[in-house]
């Protein structure tokens, strides 16, 4: 304890997820964290439940190691200073161990929560255990249905993005319908997907497509028709092209505005993507979240809930990390 | 830096350089369509350059003289009237009139090297040819930042780049649209040293708009002064005066203070 109460004053001059700094008071924080983790095994293990749950054993004995994980990564931080940057995610180990504390002691150990809409630490963890197999196919046919409509429309709506910001004509017929089109939101072609398409993952791949290339269409277009005349000076003087203005001028140049436009239809084709398996599709994570709700299993849907949260986040990672890669000279230039 | 130009081009790349191009231009008239409104911008222009000459374009700001470059390079065409380099008629953009602009236009996503080499990518050249840029790079000392992004560039060296991007593709014609007006006064001084010994070293024909009357008889053979929109021709004065030229040459007050005068200047100078 004395460890936070040194770490306090260090916060406020330092960032603390800077690392590398004031790295002797994270590692305090660190030990407090571990020996907090080994403390909640023993409240988990050994004070008795009062709810009739299984997996009380296996949760202490996870709650247990993690607690030894920290404590040896502080020790090993003086050898090692690759372990020392965990050191960094001490304070939230610390708030974790005290908030997992207090939802064991209000659900198993003394049922103060009504069940089924409370469930305890032990019960999700038990989703995990019993029914990985369901979720982990949920996962996949989630992930897949989502690549699929996703890539598609990306390209399509790049596609028609370059042609419009390129060719006043094609921007004569196609600019109306988009803008009738446009914003109305993809899942309101649901009943009417469902009923041309010959499949269910056919009319979702469809919706998602649509949801992820309106933003991404608008984005680039706005993007290529934002290039400076002068750039395409440039290139005329220098021989190019039309196929090097479009190519290696245009398309460059409104990359950043691309981007902001696949982060948009990333965001929506997940909004798409869980209302189509709720409402046809008979697989995939929306689909267990309605499948839980329809048997009163909360904790099978907190654990969707969060398997979901965890593959939106990373799929949005994974644009950041493409973007950072692919657009390294704005580094310095601009930061959105 | 003179000896650090005259090092860096290699013999073989300065052997066999096209010399200057000869360029005509008879009776060119150009405007735009503003709100309705025709507004003349150039009227009954006509002039011969010499291959190899310097000629320098002078005139009030917004009279037409970067509108008759863009002609030249044929970024856009005359209502009427021709332009005519090396006996062809000026129907479009071509490598060999280059031109460097006022704003250096580097891409920002290119690195030097990469914007240095853009001549020589649009006509597949870049493969075979990759040591042109390196030369050209160094002929305007930036080989040391040949991987910088245009971002990490100061103005000036921006600037030289662009240059550089325009130099690597041995130009007949070089078109110069206020190519120093942003820099700042001792870089300026800096660089019109080195565009003369470019110039002289190379034998390309030099097409430079400028509103710096000094500048103008510091570098150019010949100036050329224009009028107020619709740009005509007010003046042609010839600038017989060897290099390196000094500001304070007798002949080169008494140009400046015709130039002025023709600008309608002379009596605030």
């Amino acid at each position: 304890m004395t460890a936070i109460a040194e770490a306090g004053p260090d916060r406020k001059i330092g960032p603390l997820l800077a690392g590398g700094d004031g790295q002797p008071h994270s590692l305090g924080v660190l030990v407090a964290a571990g020996f907090l983790w080994v403390g909640l095994a023993g409240l988990v293990l050994f004070w008795p439940d009062a709810q009739e749950v299984e997996r009380t054993r296996l949760l202490g004995v996870l709650a247990g190691l993690f607690g030894v994980v920290q404590l040896a990564a502080s020790g090993g931080a003086r050898f090692l200073p690759l372990l020392a940057r965990i050191g960094r995610f001490a304070p939230w180990f610390v708030v974790l161990a005290l908030w997992l504390a207090v939802w064991e002691i209000v659900t198993a150990k003394l049922d103060l929560l009504p069940l089924p809409f409370f469930p305890s630490p032990q019960a999700f963890v038990e989703v995990y255990t019993d029914d990985w197999q369901k979720l982990g196919d949920s996962l996949l046919a989630s992930l897949w249905l989502l690549l699929r409509g996703f890539v598609i429309g990306a390209a399509v709506g790049f596609g028609v993005g370059v042609a419009l910001g390129w060719s006043k004509r094609i921007g004569y017929w196609i600019h109306p319908v988009m803008r009738l089109v446009g914003p109305l939101p993809a899942t309101a072609w649901l009943p009417l997907a469902f009923f041309i398409f010959p499949t269910s993952a056919s009319a979702s791949t469809f919706l998602i497509a649509l949801a992820t290339a309106f933003p991404v269409t608008v984005l680039t277009w706005s993007g290529v028709a934002g290039v400076p005349t002068a750039y395409y000076d440039v290139a005329r003087t220098l021989g190019g092209s039309q196929r090097f203005l479009i190519l290696k001028v245009a398309i460059p140049a409104a990359l950043p505005h691309v981007f902001v436009g696949l982060f948009m239809g990333l965001g929506s084709s997940f909004a798409v993507l869980v209302v189509a398996e709720m409402l046809g599709v008979k697989s995939g994570l929306g689909w267990y979240l309605q499948w839980a709700q329809g048997w009163a299993a909360y904790a099978n849907m907190y654990g969707a809930l969060l398997v979901m949260a965890l593959m939106c986040s990373t799929l949005i990672t994974l644009l950041f990390r493409l973007r950072d890669r692919l657009l390294a000279w704005q580094k310095g230039l601009v930061k959105w | 830096m003179v000896a650090l130009l005259a090092e860096a081009v290699p013999s073989s790349s300065l052997a066999g350089l096209p010399a200057g191009a000869g360029l005509a231009i008879r009776g060119v008239d150009h405007g735009f369509v503003l709100h309705g409104d025709y507004l003349p911008v150039l009227e009954d222009v006509s002039f011969d350059v010499e291959p190899g000459q310097f000629v320098a374009l002078l005139g009030p700001s917004g009279c037409g003289k970067s509108t008759l470059l863009r002609l030249v390079a044929g970024l856009d065409r005359p209502r009427s009237g021709s332009l005519i380099v090396e006996g062809r008629e000026v129907t479009g953009p071509d490598p060999s009139r280059v031109v460097v602009f006022q704003d250096p236009t580097l891409y920002p996503w290119r690195t030097v090297w990469r914007n240095a080499s853009l001549g020589l990518e649009t006509r597949g050249l870049l493969k075979q040819q990759r040591e042109r840029v390196d030369a050209a790079l160094a002929l305007v000392g930036l080989e040391k930042f040949a991987e910088a992004y245009p971002h990490q560039l100061s103005g000036s060296m921006a600037q030289r780049a662009s240059l550089a991007r325009a130099l690597v593709n041995d130009p007949k014609l070089l078109i110069l649209d206020e190519p120093l007006g942003k820099l700042d006064s001792l870089t300026r001084l800096q660089m019109q040293g080195e565009l003369t010994r470019l110039w002289q070293q190379r034998g390309f024909t030099v097409l430079m708009v400028t509103h710096d009357v000094e500048e103008a008889l510091l570098l150019a053979n010949r100036v050329i002064v224009f009028s107020d929109r619709p740009a005509r021709i007010r003046a042609d004065l010839d600038v017989d005066l060897p290099f390196p030229r000094h500001r304070d040459h007798p002949e080169l007050l008494r140009l400046r203070r015709e130039a002025l005068g023709l600008l309608g200047l002379a009596r605030d100078w």
